[in-house]
Formats: C-alpha cells, sequence, structure tokens
C-alpha cells in the first residue's frame, strides 16, 4: 500500500514550502488564516459582504433611522411613484413603500439565518452519526433524507405550512425540515472518509471514546464545509420564504415580508410597477451578495477540502 | 513458548467482499485464515509479504482494532478478542502503533500540543493541564524535536518529523507493544534511516517489543529478530531472521528475497530468481497451497492438499516440500 | 570516450515554478545525455527535481506555475524545449514515449486497454484499426499479458497493478520509440512483480535498441539497470559517472551516504545503527548560498558554505560537484 502519486502533480516532488525546522514565526498560521487571506483577495465576495453588512445595518437601524412606521395607512397617497419623499413611492394603502422594504429586510435577514442555521445544525449531527456509526441508523438517516430530497423543497415547504398554518414560527419548522437533507448528505461523505484516516485511527487505538473521537477528530474536520453549506443554505432560505410569502402561505399581511411585497404590488404592476419590482430587486440583491460570499468562502476553503 | 508477549492462535479476519447487488454481497473474503505466532516480549518481529497479503488487517487486529471471525489474541495471556469493551480501553495504554502514511496519521486541525496530550487525557484525565504540557516537551524532545514546536500545525512539519510526532504519541504512555505499519515506507530513504535508528533507540529505552510490518526486505535482515512471511492471508514460514534469509524454507520465501533488487551493479549478472505469474485474488483460492499456481517447484499434491504449519528447529514452514 | 549515439541531449536545463514564496528553481543547470540503447538512471531523494527534469523532457509541466526557463532539450537534433505543445503532441507517442508511476492515473478508465495500445499506431503512423488491433495483440503479448487476445477488450480497472503496467510499456514501446522515459515504473509494485517488470524493459530495451531514461529513488534498481548514473540534489547534479564507478567509488559525500542509508538484503544485518545522513533537504525556496549539501555534509569546510562547487571530473566521465573532489570527498 504505497501511495500513489499523480505523475502531473508536481507539487508533490517540490519539497514542503514550509521550512523543515519550522520557524516560530509560523507558529499561529492555521487554515482559517489562509482562509481569510484568500477570500480577501476575492473581489465578488467582498462585493458581497458589503452589500449585505448594508442591508443588515439598515435593517438593524430601521427603528432610528426611519420616522415613518411601515403600517402607517394614508388613503391620501396611494400608488405614488417614487420621489424625495417617498424613496420607494408608496403601495395601494398609501404606505411608505421603502419603510416596508427596509423593515421586512429584518424578516428576510431573520429567515435566512434561522432555518439556515438550524438545518445545518440538524443536517450536521445526523450526518456525521449517520455516516460514523454506519449500519442501521445509517441506512434510516439516509432513506428520510432520500425521501425530503424526492420532493421538490418549495412544495413540501407548502405541505408543511399548509398543515401547520402559516406563521414566522412554522416557516422555521418547514425550512429547516426540508433543509436538513441534502446537508446531512454532504456531512456523511466526509465523515465517512474521515473515518478511515490513521489518525481517527490512532484515537481508536489510544483507547479515545467514540464520541470525543466525533467531537475532536471528526467534526473539527468537516467544519469548513459545514460553513461553506451554512453560507449556502441562507439564499435558499431567503428564496424559499419570500416564494412562500407571496403565494400566500408565508408571512400574511400586514407583515412587510418582502415576497408578500411583490405579491401585493403584482396586482399593480402596469399602473405602478415600482410597488413589486423594487421588493424584487431588494431580494435579488441581497440573495446575490450572499450567494456571492458563499462562493468566495468555498473557493477560499475548496483547497483544504480535496481529502 | 512461555515469554511470548503477544501470541494469536488460529485468527481469521474476514471482509465482506465487494460488488454483488447494491453493492452488497454476502461472500467474505478472508484477509487473515487460520493465523498462529508469537512475538517474544523484547524483540523484533518482522511480518511481511506483498500487498494484499493481510500484514496490515494482522497488524490491526492484533492491537484489536479490528474484531476477528474467530481465534485468539493474547496479549500476556488476556485475550483481547474476548474483553469487555472498558476493560479494553484500559488495556490500550500498553499497545501502540505508528502508520505508514505521515500525513494521514496526525489530525490536520489539531496543534501538536493537542495531538500530544490526547493520550493523557484518555488515561490520565488527573495531570493538571500544566503537567500535560510538560510532559508533551519531554516527548518531542525524546523523538529528536525542539518543544517549542507543541504550538505548530502538522502541516508546518516534513514527511519525517511528523512520522517522528506519530512516534512520540504512540511512546506517550510507555506502552510495551508497538506495531509499526510501514512505519517508514513513506519516507525518502535518507530519513528512513534516521527513523529506524530512533525506533530502535527507543526500544533500548523503553523495552518494548515491536511489530514491523513491511515490504522493505533489507532493513527486516539488517533489524529484524523473527521474520513472519506471509501470502494471501497466510502465513507461510516463520524463524529467525538470519536462517530464514540465508536458507528460506518455502519457495515463497526465496522468491521474495530473491527479487529484491541489489544495490551491487556487479552482481547485476548473477542468475535471477523470477516468480512467474501475477498477484492472485483472495477471493479466488485455489484448493491446494494458495502459492501453488506461482510456485515453480508445486506438484500434485501441492494442488490437490493445502499445507499444514510444520516445526522444524525452532522454524515453522507450510509447504508439503520444504527447501533445503 | 564512444558511447554510441546520443538520442538526447539535455544542456544547462532550468526549470521554475511560481510559488507563493516567489520563483522556485526545481530543476537549475542540468546537462545530461543519453545514448542509444543506454539506460540512463536520474537519482534522488523526493524534491531534487528528477521528476520535473522528466516532465520537461516531455514537455508536460503545467505551466502555470512551471516552466522551462533556460536551456536546450536536443532530441534528433530538434530542441524539444522551444517546440509548440502541438509539435511535441507529434513527437510524444512515436519517437519519444513514457510510463509513470502509478498506471491507472495515465490510462483512460472508459477505453479497452487494446484500443489504447494501439491508438498511437493510429494517431501517429496512420493504420487501419484491424493492422492496429493485430499489432497491439502482439505487444501485449511481447509484455507478457497472459491471453493477449482476450486482455484486449478488458478494461483498466479489471487488471491487476502488474499488469496495468505492463499496458503501460506496451503503450509507450509500441511505435517502437528512440528514447522512453520511466518514471518510478516500479515503485508502486510489489516486489516480485517489480522484478518482472524491470526484466520486461530490460529485455525490449536490448531488442528493440530503445535508449531509457530512468528516473528513481531506489538505489537498487539503479544498480540492476543502469548503465549511466546521474545523482540530484535539490535540483542540481552532485555526481554522475558510470554505474559500475559510481557505486565502487562515490566520489561525492551524497551519493556515499545514501549507498550506505541502504541495507543489502543479501548481506547479513549488522544489527547496528543504520547509517544515515542528519538533516534534511533544504527547502528550494530557501536555498544555502554555497554548496546545496554543505549543511548535511559532515565534510563542508568553510569555503562548502559560501561557493557552490562546479562538476570536477575525477575519472573518466565521472564527475563530481564537489569542493574537495579530488581528496575523494573526505578529510
Amino acid at each position: 500500500m504505497r501511495p500513489g502519486r499523480d505523475p502531473k502533480l508536481i507539487a508533490d516532488e517540490l519539497p514542503p514550502l514550509v521550512p523543515a525546522e519550522a520557524g516560530d514565526d509560523m507558529a499561529g498560521e492555521t487554515l482559517w488564516g489562509d482562509v481569510v487571506r484568500a477570500f480577501w483577495k476575492n473581489r465578488a465576495a467582498l462585493a458581497g459582504v458589503g452589500v449585505v453588512t448594508v442591508i443588515a445595518l439598515m435593517a438593524l437601524g430601521a427603528p432610528w433611522f426611519l420616522r415613518g412606521d411601515p403600517y402607517a395607512i394614508d388613503l391620501d397617497l396611494r400608488h405614488l411613484p417614487p420621489s424625495w419623499d417617498h424613496w420607494f413611492g408608496t403601495d395601494h394603502y398609501g404606505r411608505d413603500l421603502f419603510t416596508r422594504v427596509v423593515h421586512g429586510a429584518r424578516i428576510s435577514l431573520v429567515i435566512g439565518l434561522i432555518p439556515a442555521f438550524l438545518s445545518t445544525v440538524i443536517g450536521a449531527v445526523l450526518g456525521v452519526v449517520s455516516g460514523f456509526y454506519g449500519g442501521k441508523t445509517d441506512f434510516w438517516i439516509m432513506r428520510l433524507a432520500d425521501v425530503v430530497l424526492a420532493f421538490p423543497s418549495l412544495l413540501l415547504a407548502m405541505a408543511i405550512m399548509y398543515t401547520l398554518g402559516a406563521s414566522l414560527f412554522n416557516i422555521f419548522i418547514a425550512l429547516s425540515a426540508v433543509g436538513w437533507a441534502s446537508t446531512s448528505r454532504i456531512v456523511r461523505s466526509q465523515t465517512l472518509s474521515l473515518r478511515e484516516k490513521d489518525f481517527v485511527e490512532a484515537a481508536r487505538a489510544l483507547g479515545v471514546s467514540r464520541g470525543k473521537i466525533v467531537f475532536r477528530h471528526i467534526l473539527p474536520n468537516c467544519l469548513p464545509s459545514i460553513v461553506v453549506v451554512f453560507t449556502m443554505s441562507i439564499p435558499a432560505a431567503i428564496m424559499q420564504e419570500a416564494g412562500l410569502s407571496f403565494l400566500g402561505v408565508g408571512a400574511q399581511p400586514p407583515t412587510p415580508s418582502w415576497g408578500l411585497l411583490v405579491s401585493q404590488g403584482k396586482e399593480f404592476i402596469f399602473s405602478a410597477p415600482w410597488e413589486a419590482i423594487l421588493p424584487g430587486v431588494a431580494i435579488l440583491l441581497l440573495v446575490l451578495a450572499f450567494n456571492f460570499m458563499g462562493d468566495g468562502l468555498r473557493d477560499a476553503i475548496d483547497p483544504y477540502m480535496k481529502d | 513458548m512461555s515469554d511470548a508477549l503477544v501470541s494469536v492462535r488460529h485468527l481469521t479476519v474476514s471482509f465482506r467482499a465487494e460488488g454483488g447487488f447494491f453493492g452488497r454481497s454476502h461472500r467474505r473474503v478472508r484477509a487473515v485464515d487460520d493465523v498462529s505466532l508469537d512475538v517474544e516480549e523484547g524483540s523484533i518481529f518482522a511480518l511481511v509479504g506483498e500487498s494484499g497479503c493481510g500484514k496490515t488487517t494482522l497488524g490491526r487486529a492484533l492491537l484489536r482494532l479490528l474484531p476477528p471471525d474467530s481465534g485468539e489474541v493474547l496479549f500476556r495471556g488476556k485475550d483481547l478478542a474476548r474483553m469487555a469493551p472498558e476493560e479494553l480501553r484500559r488495556q490500550r495504554r500498553r499497545m501502540q502503533i505508528v502508520f505508514q502514511d505521515p500525513y494521514a496519521s496526525l489530525n490536520p486541525r489539531m496543534r501538536i500540543r493537542d495531538t500530544l496530550a490526547e493520550p493523557f487525557w484518555t488515561h490520565e484525565p488527573h495531570l493538571s493541564p500544566r503537567e500535560v504540557e510538560v510532559r508533551g516537551r519531554e516527548l518531542l524532545r525524546l523523538v529528536g524535536l525542539r518543544g517549542e514546536v507543541l504550538g505548530h500545525f502538522p502541516h508546518q512539519f516534513s514527511g519525517g518529523q511528523r512520522q517522528r510526532i506519530g512516534i512520540a504519541r504512540a511512546l506517550a504512555l510507555h506502552p510495551e507493544f508497538v506495531v509499526c505499519d510501514e512505519a517508514v515506507s513513506a519516507l525518502d530513504v535518507s530519513i528512513q534511516a534516521q527513523v529506524l535508528n530512533l525506533l530502535v533507540d527507543l526500544r533500548e529505552k523503553f523495552s518494548l517489543t515491536y511489530l514491523f510490518i513491511t515490504h522493505n526486505l533489507a532493513v527486516v535482515r539488517h533489524l529484524a529478530d523473527r521474520v513472519g512471511v506471509m501470502f494471501l492471508g497466510r502465513v507461510m514460514e516463520v524463524g529467525p531472521t538470519e536462517e530464514l534469509f540465508s536458507t528460506p524454507l518455502h519457495p515463497y520465501t526465496k522468491f521474495l528475497i530473491g527479487a529484491v533488487p541489489l544495490p551491487d551493479p556487479r552482481r547485476r549478472d548473477r542468475e535471477r530468481l523470477l516468480l512467474q505469474g501475477d498477484v492472485l485474488s483472495p477471493t479466488d483460492l485455489p484448493p491446494g497451497c494458495r502459492f501453488a499456481p506461482r510456485c515453480p517447484y508445486a506438484r500434485d499434491r501441492c494442488r490437490e492438499e493445502e499445507p499444514r504449519m510444520s516445526e522444524r528447529e525452532g522454524r515453522k514452514v507450510a509447504c508439503h516440500y520444504p527447501l533445503a | 570516450m564512444d558511447r554510441g549515439n546520443a538520442v538526447l541531449q539535455v544542456r544547462n536545463l532550468r526549470t521554475e515554478f511560481a510559488t507563493r514564496r516567489g520563483i522556485v528553481p526545481a530543476v537549475d543547470g542540468v546537462s545530461f545525455e543519453v545514448f542509444e540503447g543506454k539506460v540512463t538512471g536520474l537519482v534522488g531523494e523526493s524534491g531534487c527535481g528528477k521528476s520535473v527534469t522528466a516532465l520537461s523532457i516531455l514537455g508536460l509541466v503545467t505551466s502555470p506555475p512551471g516552466r522551462v526557463a533556460r536551456g536546450e532539450i536536443l532530441f534528433e537534433g530538434r530542441d524539444l524545449a522551444r517546440m509548440t505543445p502541438r509539435e511535441m503532441g507529434a513527437f510524444r507517442g512515436r519517437d519519444l514515449s513514457m510510463i509513470f508511476q502509478e498506471p491507472m492515473t495515465s490510462l483512460n478508465p472508459v477505453k479497452t486497454v487494446g484500443n489504447q495500445v494501439g491508438e498511437p499506431l493510429r494517431v501517429h503512423l496512420g493504420l487501419s484499426a484491424r493492422e492496429a488491433r493485430r499489432r497491439a495483440e502482439e505487444m501485449l503479448d511481447l509484455v507478457g499479458i497472459p491471453e493477449p487476445q482476450l486482455r484486449y477488450g478488458a478494461f483498466p480497472h479489471q487488471l491487476s497493478g502488474g499488469l496495468r503496467q505492463r499496458v503501460m510499456i506496451a503503450m509507450a514501446l509500441i511505435c517502437s520509440p528512440k528514447l522512453l522515459v520511466a518514471d518510478e515504473p516500479t515503485t508502486a509494485l510489489d516486489v516480485t512483480i517489480q522484478a518482472q517488470v524491470l526484466d520486461l524493459m530490460m529485455g525490449l530495451k536490448n531488442r528493440l535498441g530503445t535508449a531509457i531514461v530512468l528516473i528513481t529513488h531506489d538505489l537498487g534498481v539503479v544498480a540492476e539497470t543502469c548503465d549511466d548514473v546521474y545523482v540530484m540534489y535539490a535540483g542540481h547534479i552532485v555526481e554522475q559517472g558510470d554505474v559500475y564507478r559510481l557505486f565502487e567509488r562515490p566520489g561525492h559525500p551524497y551519493t556515499q551516504g545514501l549507498l550506505r542509508c541502504v541495507p543489502d538484503a543479501s548481506k547479513p544485518g549488522r544489527r547496528g545503527p543504520l547509517a544515515s545522513i542528519e538533516g534534511a533537504v533544504p527547502l528550494l525556496t530557501a536555498l544555502p548560498p554555497g554548496c546545496r549539501f554543505a549543511p548535511r555534509c559532515p565534510w563542508a569546510q568553510e569555503l562548502c558554505h559560501r561557493q557552490i562547487p562546479d562538476l570536477v571530473a575525477v575519472g573518466e566521465g565521472h564527475l563530481v560537484r564537489c569542493w574537495r573532489a579530488e581528496e575523494g570527498g573526505k578529510p
């Protein structure tokens, strides 16, 4: 069992680029240090971070810098086009659309983060358990994942929302229940390959318990891909929430959810096109920004995920 | 043999064969097939053979890292195969392993400090973090590295240095028995010699017993006390190193030794022993002696009846018609 | 000294790689000649530049980050270093072919081995599919593959490592190339199979008159097969000469150390510690200013740490890159 070598990988032939008698200046150099450095060079990813930061700051600061009330109805001001007083114009109840979009960002961000976080955690735990323990446990977890993945995810989320009723909390449940499956598959396959690694065997030979092997050796080595999966599932969750709300099974009026804004605006798409288009642009911008971030992070981490 | 530290009796370890419907097959391949041997206390026992012969599997089974199908693995007379999990975990500090691939044997996310602390966390939890750190430094010095590198990550070291760290981890709890699974095969020759010398030094310091699993016969002849030759899951011959090399009893041993290239161009025109045929598959064994299809001396009996291990003058061989 | 015709002449080759820590010379001023019907060994440990030398000859250095920065690679009077990839493609597989360590990465997994062995005939010599098949079967037989007609239709994964390497050899030799570059051709094989494959390569070389560049870290393999030997260390050739002379009277302290590190399986063990070379190979990003072996050399003196020595002749065709070459590398 000698290690095979790809003749084209010349890097193998070169000695390690780190001093043989490793110098002390290298002491703090870690994977994450390298990742941050690579990420920093990626302009699209940095632009993504910028857009997300601006949107997040606006959402957080909304109560302070926006004096308007997103729910304040003024029937005299219905369907006003964008102007200096109303940046995004007003809707059919005369509410200021910019105020509503900014408040809606809070919902989208919360919806993006919480279900993405929940589904990543659930997926990671089930994936590690499935890969590490194998056997029947593995079989049933993976069959469940197959079932979840067999449905179009929006359809499944809609079905869950219908059953549970439309509320913000139920959106969390629906999106987490749909999102964990693909995460668990990725983490499982990583666990399977890590389980065979010599350093895991070494821990077994030392008599380290299984739980500690998982926490010390398996999970930290899965972490880079878990982080990537998490970042990528945020925009997916935002899109799904918007989709559910657009279709009427997500957030309910008068909540200023972006999906709902687009849905209400579509009634007036010819007379007041900004009412649907501007919230739509907001969705596009946030999702795109998160995707650029996720892509950048994946590219930065990728070289470390090869084995 | 009363002074055996580790003995195996009729050990069989099998794996599920690949292939079959949905990748599941009920056929099992015996990677180790009815093997018995003794490793004497304080000795270096070398297990040699070609890829797929089961030497690595046997090494893992000796440490009970793989469950045996049948047979006994006796460590100081106690059967590891039938030991309760908790008791087995306590025994683990007495037997350790050094791996082949220095790039896979250290957790890339762990600092050397933690890699060397793990043995103590597991078996001596009463030690304070400071004491664990002191022990870590001692271990590094023992294997010829500076204590300051405790804060480094594995990727900051060369292959030879990583192998030294792997050795330090294996010796942390002063084990009695260490399996070295191709421990130097992945290293450059000049570094191989450094690491082998280190292993030999440490043996004297800690009165260790080694099982060397290797395909490098030149190193075996130089270092080992006894040698076991494996072929397709069976031990074909066991004996003291010098006798086994100078007068091999089993034809396979003879061909294996004869195939090693010699670092002396003046002898390149010697009559060379070339073994015919290709590596055989363990899923598809012949009825008689498993070496018979490649053996130039095979007779009818070899193809019909599997030879049993027979003992003569302290040497053992599984062949109907031993050489010499 | 008459060694016949030089098939390949490498002159002052320098191959560099761009890394995060700057430009690194993996091969630095390497010159050697390969003669018709002879085996020329490039020996050294990992990182010495032997494989990069092979890839440079074959025009397979991945660029970027690598590039052949300087030097000539004369093959049949033409400079391979100056050829376009297209021109190289016409040479490779016909007059110039190669074998690598791991045949699985060089064989196409979705084509039958027979098809791959016959491919150079169709591509380079324009033979018909039928004729190519006949010749491929002959070649498979010649490299000792049992039942060649049957194996013609096999896929690479259905063969063992030894048989795959034989297929690679068949593929490399089917157009009767003038030069074969073999990079660690037997390192991934078991010893009994290694012996078979080496035996086969030497037999075919004698029959076809192919010149071979054999790249290996195994001094045993060198002693068994090579005619001329070049020992490489950190991108330099540190010693070159005839195999008999080099093994008998190694002139460079590195070669001496390397030979001492390798125990001989045919001699009784000595039981003492093995000879070793202290220290490690220098980083290509932090090469010492003087002789590259000086930091590990037991005989190094002040001059050695300051200035790189030239290759100096210590015997016929025997060159050593050492300031103390005349003293035989010893104090």
